[in-house]
């Protein structure tokens, strides 16, 4: 089931500088799997010894999924992951 | 009404507007808490005078002595004017593509601006000042973003007001910045009600960072971690900037001028209020509409207000 990912700037690099690429996955492990099949320049950016990145939000839709089920958190076809860096505020 | 000694008396105890005419389902409350009408214009106010007053007491600021501090706008709106009636002198390192509003406020006040680059974010300058803090080791280095009079403040103050004002409240919801409100409130109305949620509304702001070389240049708050944030918070949900606009143009239409953030946070909430049954909203509004007047957040062309949301930093 594919779903669009978008990339932040930092990471477009390593996807031929796309802004935003398809993926096929039924959780988001799965998802950030075939992302490294297709684009292996990603291996160990988002996700580093099985978990995410700590400088890293992952957005299913809306959504933080470090308040989901993390990388088991379900996707469905036409669903938007978003990577962004974490940043501050204030 | 009281006369006050001092305005920094006046910082503190705001008001709580219903504005559930904005809720999508009649059986779901939306309040929301009105920071905007705190002296120096938002919620920071709280954070800054409760900084300040901790480190006049543990003594690490002295009379006359300099402060610096990383701020995307409000926190050094709050400490300058904090500083102006203590007659400290402050220096804010700030993102250049900030609002001119918020230049202007911390002119107003007498504060210096020392820019760091935009395409860093509030990253950029939080890097920027730790550099200077440690070249000028006779500065007082708050740092909003470690220091845990910020939390405090919103435990002691937000939290307690909101507890008093609504006790049914079900959800909280505010944005992530530093996230001493979330922590500070959060807390504070989970040791009173465990069952309440705490939601926190962030912007895409990472899309706006171009300037990070790598991953690794990410930041969390220490005082995040340091209050265990991950387990605090219930959901974290982003609002973008078209989301936002609407949002403030939704709390305009009810009689509430509020700031970019606060529209955002309206606008979790509205969405929040059209998943959940039987629930009690209480959502923040760090600041009023006045600094973002040249935005054009409610009389310009929707498309145009959100390009200019995506190269300024409103948040």
């Amino acid at each position: 089931m594919p779903v669009d990912v978008n990339l932040p700037t930092i990471l477009r690099q390593h996807a031929g500088g796309q802004k935003t690429v398809k993926a096929n996955g039924s959780t988001l492990q799965e998802v950030f799997e075939d992302l490294v099949r297709q684009f292996p320049g990603l291996d160990g950016q988002v996700v580093t010894d099985g978990a995410l990145h700590k400088f890293v939000n992952v957005y299913v839709n809306d959504d933080d999924v470090r308040y989901m089920d993390k990388l088991n958190t379900k996707v469905a076809d036409d669903d938007v992951v978003t990577i962004l860096p974490a940043v501050a505020g204030g | 009404m009281a006369v006050f000694d001092n305005v920094l008396d006046l910082i503190g105890d705001t008001p709580m507007v219903d504005v559930s005419s904005l809720s999508p389902n009649p059986r779901v409350r939306i309040l929301v808490k009105l920071e905007g009408q705190n002296p120096g214009g938002s919620v920071k106010d709280r954070v800054a005078l409760s900084m300040i007053q901790q480190a006049e007491k543990d003594g690490t600021l002295k009379p006359g002595q300099t402060l610096l501090e990383p701020t995307s706008g409000n926190t050094g709106i709050g400490l300058a004017m904090v500083c102006r009636v203590k007659g400290y002198p402050l220096k804010c390192v700030m993102p250049s593509n900030v609002s001119p509003e918020r230049r202007q406020l911390l002119e107003v006040w007498g504060a210096e601006i020392i820019e760091s680059p935009g395409e860093e974010g509030s990253n950029g300058a939080v890097r920027m000042a730790q550099g200077l803090a440690e070249e000028h080791p006779d500065y007082c280095f708050l740092y909003q973003y470690a220091n845990p009079a910020n939390p405090k403040a919103h435990y002691e103050g937000t939290g307690p007001e909101i507890w008093r004002d609504c006790p049914e409240v079900t959800h909280f919801i505010a944005g992530l910045g530093t996230s001493g409100t979330l922590i500070g409130v959060g807390k504070f109305l989970k040791e009173r009600n465990p069952a309440v949620q705490v939601w926190a509304v962030e912007p895409p702001s990472g899309e706006m960072v171009d300037g990070l070389r790598n991953l690794d240049d990410g930041y969390i708050p220490p005082i995040f971690i340091d209050n265990n944030g991950f387990d605090l918070l219930d959901r974290k949900r982003i609002v973008g900037p078209r989301d936002s606009i609407e949002g403030v143009r939704r709390l305009r239409d009810v009689g509430v001028f509020s700031g970019v953030s606060s529209g955002a946070v309206a606008a979790a909430a509205i969405k929040a209020a059209g998943e959940l049954d039987d629930a009690v909203i209480v959502f923040l509004a760090p600041d009023a509409g006045w600094k973002y007047l040249s935005s054009g957040a409610w009389t310009d062309d929707l498309d145009e207000v959100e390009a200019r949301a995506r190269r300024i930093n409103y948040w």
